[in-house]
């Protein structure tokens, strides 16, 4: 088989991202702790991207990061905190408190569900639908704070359900163990909303930490998430979602999670980490340079499932 | 203590919606005593997870390598969660009232927040249909309100409204595990009082810790302080996470 060894949609991350993320755009770089693309974001942030709505289930460190970087006008989230270290303190200066945003870095604009509101939003995205039914809120000030969080009546049983909008971001990142050059992306490990974010989006980035030759694909197509016709660019960095984690590649450093509770706490810190490892460096092969022992500390050790048997 | 009451809580064969921190622990414990049978699931997708070190997240790799099934969110909360096949959820709380409503999302207004907390995430959804929601929370007149700022999981009742009024189909929070004792709803009205308390702790100590006037069921029970068993587990099995040993089975 010879259909894998074109370019394809192969790019690099800085042009995947100067020509398919544009200002005032409404993004998702999904991931649930697995598979976050820091690559892409870091490269989001170098390219001075403004006015974004950034959404995901738990904007996580990579959007803590954007928010301080100035990159945001709205989060659209479920959870967000540093998942088992803290806050993100960038997040809570755009959005807590009386002090107007002086000298505190910028404000923002929240939309808040929960996590199934959020799930559901891009189910709806991905099948083409206005809005998704849920059993869920009742009972709770969410739809209070959020007025998108509406309900319907069942036709059928009379029950009333919630719902939430279809969400249909401009540009969906996802990050993932391997694809070949079409963009038929394997992932596994947690899949999180990994295939809903694609699938709901006007523009698909694949992000992988390696590109196989499409018979490796065919070799195993139930570890297929997302055919390559529905992405536009296939990008290849390898340990790009440092310092979340790709399942068999590395392990989460929790190290850095912990870490950042300081560093988000300060503005002048969480600046100058910017300055080093996001504005210091051209691309996530330097930003690797800077960090020479992660490959040691955090390689995955191999643990390999036999296969099953395709034939028939 | 609140690991091991916690622990106690649970029943052999049952299927766990389980959270970060105490809820991981108290799991792990009760699967390495008296169920072991208990099926933890993470909202992360990780169904019948065996994690070999104390995961860190509820997206830890070390809940997938060894587990029955890894599925995608959208299944976890519509066909597991939403559909009633979870048995029993593990909630956190920054705040919990008269009622057992949960606060995780703001202290003070919810536009201008003095503190912003986290958030639901799958906090509203895990109160709403699990079989039984068990809560964990540390007493103080903050934590324990008369009514909370705001109302990110269902209680017992809502501006009046009964769970059975609202449509929730889960039983709501059974039992809220504190550091000092164990609140427990009245059947009737859904009031949270005082069940059981910790040895060498007095009712007083508790009731001084609440905002509203606590009511104490009678027989007030004393929870079984933890077994050398329990303490041994709890002190020896899991090993904290990208250590050198990290690795080590369990």
């Amino acid at each position: 088989m010879s259909e894998s060894h074109g370019v394809g949609k192969r790019t690099t991350l800085h042009d995947a991202i100067a020509a398919l993320v544009h200002d005032g755009d409404t993004i998702v770089i999904e991931g649930f702790t697995h598979l976050i693309c820091f690559a892409a974001g870091h490269e989001i942030i170098r390219q001075r991207r403004r006015d974004l709505t950034l959404c995901r289930l738990t904007p996580d460190l990579i959007y803590d990061q954007m928010i301080a970087a100035g990159c945001a006008r709205k989060l659209v989230f479920s959870w967000a905190g540093n998942p088992g270290a803290g806050s993100l303190h960038a997040f809570r200066r755009a959005v807590e408190g009386a002090v107007d945003g002086a000298g505190t870095g910028p404000r923002i604009e929240i939309e808040e569900y929960s996590h199934f509101g959020m799930v559901a939003r891009l189910c709806a995205g991905a099948a083409g639908l206005p809005f998704w039914p849920l059993r869920d809120f009742a009972g709770t000030d969410l739809p209070k704070a959020n007025p998108r969080i509406a309900s319907v009546t069942c036709p059928y049983t009379g029950e009333r359900l919630a719902t939430v909008p279809a969400l249909n971001p401009d540009v969906t990142i996802i990050h993932a163990q391997r694809a070949d050059a079409e963009g038929n992306t394997q992932i596994w490990g947690l899949l999180g909303v990994q295939r809903e974010a694609a699938l709901a989006a006007r523009r698909v980035i694949v992000v992988v930490e390696e590109l196989v030759d499409a018979a490796v694909i065919r070799a195993d197509p139930n570890r297929t998430v997302l055919p390559g016709f529905a992405v536009d660019a296939v990008v290849v960095e390898p340990w790009g979602a440092h310092p979340s984690y790709a399942q068999g590649y590395y392990d989460r450093d929790n190290a850095f999670y912990i870490g950042w509770e300081a560093i988000s706490r300060d503005p002048r810190r969480l600046e100058e980490y910017l300055e080093t490892y996001v504005y210091g460096v051209a691309d996530r092969a330097g930003y690797l340079a800077a960090q020479p022992a992660l490959a040691e500390r955090l390689t995955a050790e191999p643990r390999i499932c036999a296969g099953v048997n395709y034939g028939y | 203590m609140m690991a091991v009451a916690a622990a106690r809580e649970l029943r052999d064969g049952d299927v766990v919606f389980v959270g970060i921190g105490l809820p991981n622990l108290a799991c792990n414990l009760a699967r390495a005593t008296h169920a072991p049978r208990l099926v933890l699931i993470y909202e992360s997708g990780a169904i019948g997870a065996a994690p070999e070190r104390l995961p860190v997240s509820i997206g830890d790799p070390a809940l997938v390598t060894g587990s029955l099934m890894v599925c995608g969110m959208a299944d976890v909360f519509q066909y597991l969660l939403q559909n009633g096949r979870i048995g029993v959820g593990f909630l956190g709380a920054a705040q919990v009232d008269r009622f057992g409503n949960i606060n995780t999302t703001v202290i003070g207004p919810y536009d201008r927040p003095t503190v912003r907390l986290p958030g639901s995430g799958g906090a509203a959804e895990i109160a709403t249909h699990a079989r039984r929601t068990l809560v964990m929370a540390t007493l103080s007149r903050r934590a324990f309100p008369e009514s909370v700022d705001f109302v990110t999981s269902p209680g017992h009742s809502y501006h009046g409204q009964s769970r059975r009024a609202l449509g929730l189909p889960g039983a709501g929070p059974v039992a809220i595990i504190t550091d000092r004792g164990i609140l427990e709803p009245d059947a009737a009205t859904g009031e949270l009082e005082l069940t059981r308390l910790y040895p060498g702790v007095a009712a007083s100590d508790v009731a001084r810790a609440i905002a509203w006037p606590l009511r104490i069921r009678d027989p007030l029970r004393e929870v079984t302080p933890p077994s050398l068993a329990e303490l041994a587990i709890l002190r020896s099995r899991f090993n904290s996470p990208n250590s050198s040993s990290e690795r080590q089975s369990a």
